[in-house]
């Protein structure tokens, strides 16, 4: 384990930032926070949690995929695809830490997405323990420990120190590339990570499971009576899918750019009216259904593609966001009751 | 950086066919004239002109068929609409094969096959008929229902004259819905035809139509005595990736452009009914 | 409040007056109260009303007003005049509403109470004018008034425009809420100065649809925005032209039917001021056309769909630039 002292935690974002962009959660000015390019005089941001979610940098909400040259009858595809240049995010939350692994299990599955996979190999994940959990957390009920956030190097905050692990190799050379680091205890975060699991242990949603979610049928819930209600003000909005650390569907467009054609994919949500339609008619004609698609794919339809694991991180970020209060925990709690 | 399955490949259309007042069957290789790629009866390939849109559809043709592929389309929306403005010699973009595709070297190996088809529901089914015949040593007989509006609405027509008709070993059963002049075949629609025809209980059967024909034809077949797992269907949703990821086709925990478009009924039943 | 409500809902619910209740319940903490119908005495039991319960429900009406029999509802003022603005573009039935006006002295708004420093939160209760949040990190106690919704700051009435009946004494039109002091303030800057302020705004647009689909006066059964045909995206900024342009559109269609309810701002994830948009057109139609309040009266003519031999000429554009 590495240390530095707080007030020099700038000289670090500094030399981070001399080889690569370095990304952290800054202020927003709007009442939460946003991950931005560190500049000198960006201040780290120590809220809760950042308003949209981390996944915008191995899956941005809108991103070009190829273009087209038409001339006539001829078309020629260009691949515009580039490597991505090496980039570091810092201050990463547990939460966003495991979102990750939920996009990869998709996105790095044959056929893998090449455009995903590139900014994953770029990208190095430094994360965060969350010194000051919030009320809307509730990434322990999927067994993420915020005392101890995965990523490349994680990173515990004490009154005085920012005390710095390598969970690989990746996050191991970095490390050792920065020379202000001292060694530190292996034991120097062990206090902050007690304390944190007080604290995690005290959380209104501290006892939320989702082992109910198992124990019942895909076809069971599926035909829940609970659906109607819990749907009844449901506004057809993406806000939910869009702050969703989890959320990964996409949709592909063409976009006439005056000379050619550029095909880009954007975020899609499965709450919006058009997401299944087709020219012969559309499957989920209500938004009961549409509803009912995005939690059961998350709490559901995703664990049974994947050894069980939910879809779902436990971030809060659709109960902070949702205009009419209805998000995940609430449904999965009349499911399972 | 990996090749990318999403970025498609330039095919060229060499043939166009109208086979009904709404249906052409194009022909596609690619920039070097052979075949773009190998693939199963029953897989997909995604079809698109750059600017209007990008879809999926099933080919048509035969994988015995080396030397190009071909795509029955119907005209019903935008993309479909532009595809059968198009002229031969049109270029437009492919990738795949996508999907499972029939289990033509598993379970349909060996057995008696029975074919029903609605409309462009001949479309997927026509691989797997012209798979078979090319093979035959290795299925049994061959027994196809196949069904349209009218006479004119009936695709491949002169293939099915000319070919499965006087192929040996396959029997055809032709209806439309209304009568018509011209027509001395059978007119009715195609669940109380197969009621009617009481197909050999022991085939395995591909069923492919408007959702509602294959509604009813299955209950049809239920009550002849048919079980839901010796009867394959082929499905289609909307579609963007092809490949799992976009999330938009999926069937509770199944995609059909991955874990289909080829489900047995019996697969289906357990499954939502959000089809 | 809350009591006096449940009793009344209950009441009406049993003579058969209406059908239905449309109201709020509760959540899972004090602040995330959830529109809901409720059908029966019992299902009452999960009513709530308190500070949070911020919602419009005027719009819901839209597809209760095809039920069979009436719903009761509680409109707060603002909810009031969107249903009055509703019931002029006959997109609700008054005979299917049975209205009980609630007398509103402003909503909490959840993102300040967290910029105020509650996280953690327990508990939350109003006593007068503070809001006492219990945490796991302590307690804190906050004027009501530094953590009220942005639009309840310069509240423009606390009149209840449209009821059967009240609950708690109906209040007063406010004309001096300086709500359009923002709308001023972005007046006097330069346009290059103006269009930062913009950019800085839009550009953090996610394209959630949440201002779209909360506002009642976006009350299209098919939305240009959804329109596959239309050529644009309606989930994507595909540049930056679309970012700035959704939300002025938007702006522009509901210019003259937006009764400035503020339902946008509070639901944007991303805290644009949405709301300033709307305000610059009714300051302006204010200014062109008269003081006009869309909503105030059911059935009244907008300036922008009405003539009148007084109505300013299009040069007026080029006279307020001279005259600044």
């Amino acid at each position: 384990m590495k240390k530095i002292s707080l007030d020099k935690m700038n000289e670090l974002f500094a030399a981070i930032a001399a080889s690569q962009t370095l990304y952290l959660p800054v202020d927003d000015g709007k009442k939460g926070a946003k991950f931005d390019a560190w500049k000198e005089g960006a201040v780290y941001s120590t809220a809760a949690n950042t308003s949209r979610s981390a996944k915008d940098f191995f899956f941005p909400q809108v991103e070009d995929m190829a273009s087209f040259k038409v001339e006539g009858k001829e078309i020629e595809v260009i691949d515009t695809r580039e490597e991505t240049e090496d980039f570091v995010v810092f201050g990463v939350r547990a939460c966003d830490a495991k979102s990750f692994e939920i996009l990869d299990s998709v996105y790095l599955a044959d056929p893998v997405d090449s455009y995903y996979e590139n900014r994953r190999q770029h990208g190095l994940i430094m994360t965060m323990a969350c010194n000051k959990p919030t009320d809307t957390c509730f990434c322990s009920a999927f067994g993420i420990d915020a005392a101890n956030p995965a990523g490349d190097i994680s990173c515990w905050m004490t009154d005085s120190e920012l005390l710095l692990e390598a969970c690989t190799e990746k996050g191991e050379a970095l490390l050792n590339a920065l020379s202000m680091l001292e060694d530190a205890d292996a034991s120097a975060a062990d206090d902050t990570k007690a304390a944190i699991k007080s604290i995690l242990g005290k959380l209104p949603l501290a006892n939320l499971s989702p082992d109910g979610m198992k124990q019942k049928s895909l076809m069971e819930f599926f035909g829940s009576d609970k659906w109607a209600e819990l749907s009844e003000s449901c506004l057809g909005c993406g806000t939910c899918t869009f702050v969703c650390p989890t959320c990964q569907c996409y949709d592909i467009r063409d976009y006439d750019t005056g000379h050619g054609v550029m095909r880009y994919r954007c975020w899609d949500s499965c709450m919006y009216s058009d997401f299944t339609l087709c020219a012969h008619g559309n499957t989920r004609t209500t938004q009961l259904q549409r509803f009912r698609q995005r939690f059961m794919h998350k709490l559901v339809y995703y664990p049974d593609n994947n050894n069980g694991v939910f879809g779902c991180v436990g971030c809060g970020r659709c109960m902070r966001s949702c205009p009419i209060s209805m998000n995940i925990v609430k449904v999965m709690k009349a499911l399972e009751g | 950086m990996r090749e990318e399955t999403l970025i498609p490949k330039v095919g060229v259309v060499t043939d166009i066919r109208q086979d009904t007042p709404d249906v052409k069957t194009f022909r596609v290789v690619g920039l070097d004239g052979k075949k773009v790629f190998e693939h199963i009866p029953g897989q997909c390939a995604m079809l698109s002109v750059p600017g209007v849109g990008e879809g999926m559809f099933s080919i048509t043709s035969s994988p015995t068929n080396i030397e190009f592929m071909e795509f029955s389309i119907k005209k019903c929306g935008c993309l479909t609409s532009w595809l059968h403005m198009m002229e031969v010699g049109q270029q437009i973009t492919i990738r795949g094969p996508y999907g499972n595709g029939f289990p033509v070297e598993s379970d349909l190996k060996g057995k008696d096959l029975l074919f029903i088809a609605g409309g462009i529901g001949l479309a997927p089914l026509r691989s797997v008929i012209n798979y078979v015949r090319d093979k035959k040593e290795n299925y049994g007989s061959v027994h196809i229902i196949y069904g349209s509006r009218s006479m004119d609405d009936l695709v491949d027509y002169k293939e099915i004259i000319e070919e499965w008709c006087t192929d040996a070993g396959v029997t055809v059963d032709l209806t439309i819905d209304r009568p018509q002049e011209g027509w001395d075949g059978h007119v009715g629609f195609i669940p109380s035809f197969v009621e009617e025809l009481k197909p050999d209980l022991s085939r395995t059967v591909l069923i492919c139509g408007p959702p509602i024909m294959i509604k009813f034809t299955l209950d049809g077949m239920k009550k002849l005595g048919f079980k839901e797992s010796q009867v394959f269907t082929t499905m289609e949703l909307r579609m963007k990736c092809a490949i799992g990821k976009c999330g938009r086709c999926n069937i509770g925990n199944k995609y059909v452009c991955k874990d289909g478009p080829v489900f047995r009924f019996d697969q289906l039943a357990e499954l939502p009914d959000e089809y | 409040m809350q009591e006096v409500m449940v009793k009344r809902a209950s009441e009406l619910l049993a003579d058969g007056t209406v059908e239905r209740v449309l109201g709020w319940k509760n959540g899972e903490f004090a602040y995330d109260p959830t529109p809901a119908v409720f059908d029966s005495a019992d299902a009452l039991s999960a009513f709530v009303y308190n500070d949070f319960c911020a919602s419009n429900l005027s719009k819901y009406l839209i597809d209760l007003s095809k039920k069979e029999g009436k719903t009761l509802v509680f409109l707060k003022p603002c909810d009031s005049y969107s249903f009055n603005q509703l019931l002029t573009e006959h997109r609700v039935d008054r005979e299917k509403a049975y209205i009980i006006g609630i007398a509103c002295d402003g909503k909490v708004d959840e993102a300040k109470l967290r910029e105020a420093g509650c996280e953690g939160i327990l508990g939350i209760t109003t006593e007068g004018d503070t809001v006492k949040v219990d945490t796991l990190y302590g307690e804190m106690a906050i004027a009501k008034a530094d953590v009220l919704g942005e639009r309840c700051v310069t509240c423009k009435s606390k009149q209840v425009v449209v009821y059967d009946e009240m609950i708690g004494e109906n209040g007063e039109v406010n004309a001096d809420c300086g709500r359009f002091d923002q709308v001023a303030a972005l007046e006097a800057m330069t346009p290059d100065e103006r269009y930062a302020f913009w950019r800085n705004e839009l550009s953090r647009c996610i394209r959630c649809n949440a201002c779209r689909n909360i506002c009642p006066a976006c009350s299209c059964e098919n939305c240009v925005f959804d329109n596959p045909k239309s050529g644009i995206s309606q989930k994507a900024a595909a540049d930056t032209f679309e970012e700035n342009m959704f939300h002025i559109i938007r702006a522009f269609h509901v210019a003259g039917r937006c009764t400035d309810c503020g339902e946008c701002s509070r639901v944007c994830p991303q805290h644009i001021p949405l709301h300033l948009l709307n305000r610059k057109f009714i300051k302006d139609m204010n200014e062109c056309y008269g003081e006009y309040q869309a909503g105030a009266e059911a059935g009244s003519r907008a300036p922008l769909v009405n003539y009148t031999l007084d109505d300013c000429e299009p040069s007026v554009v080029y006279e307020r630039e001279a005259s600044k």
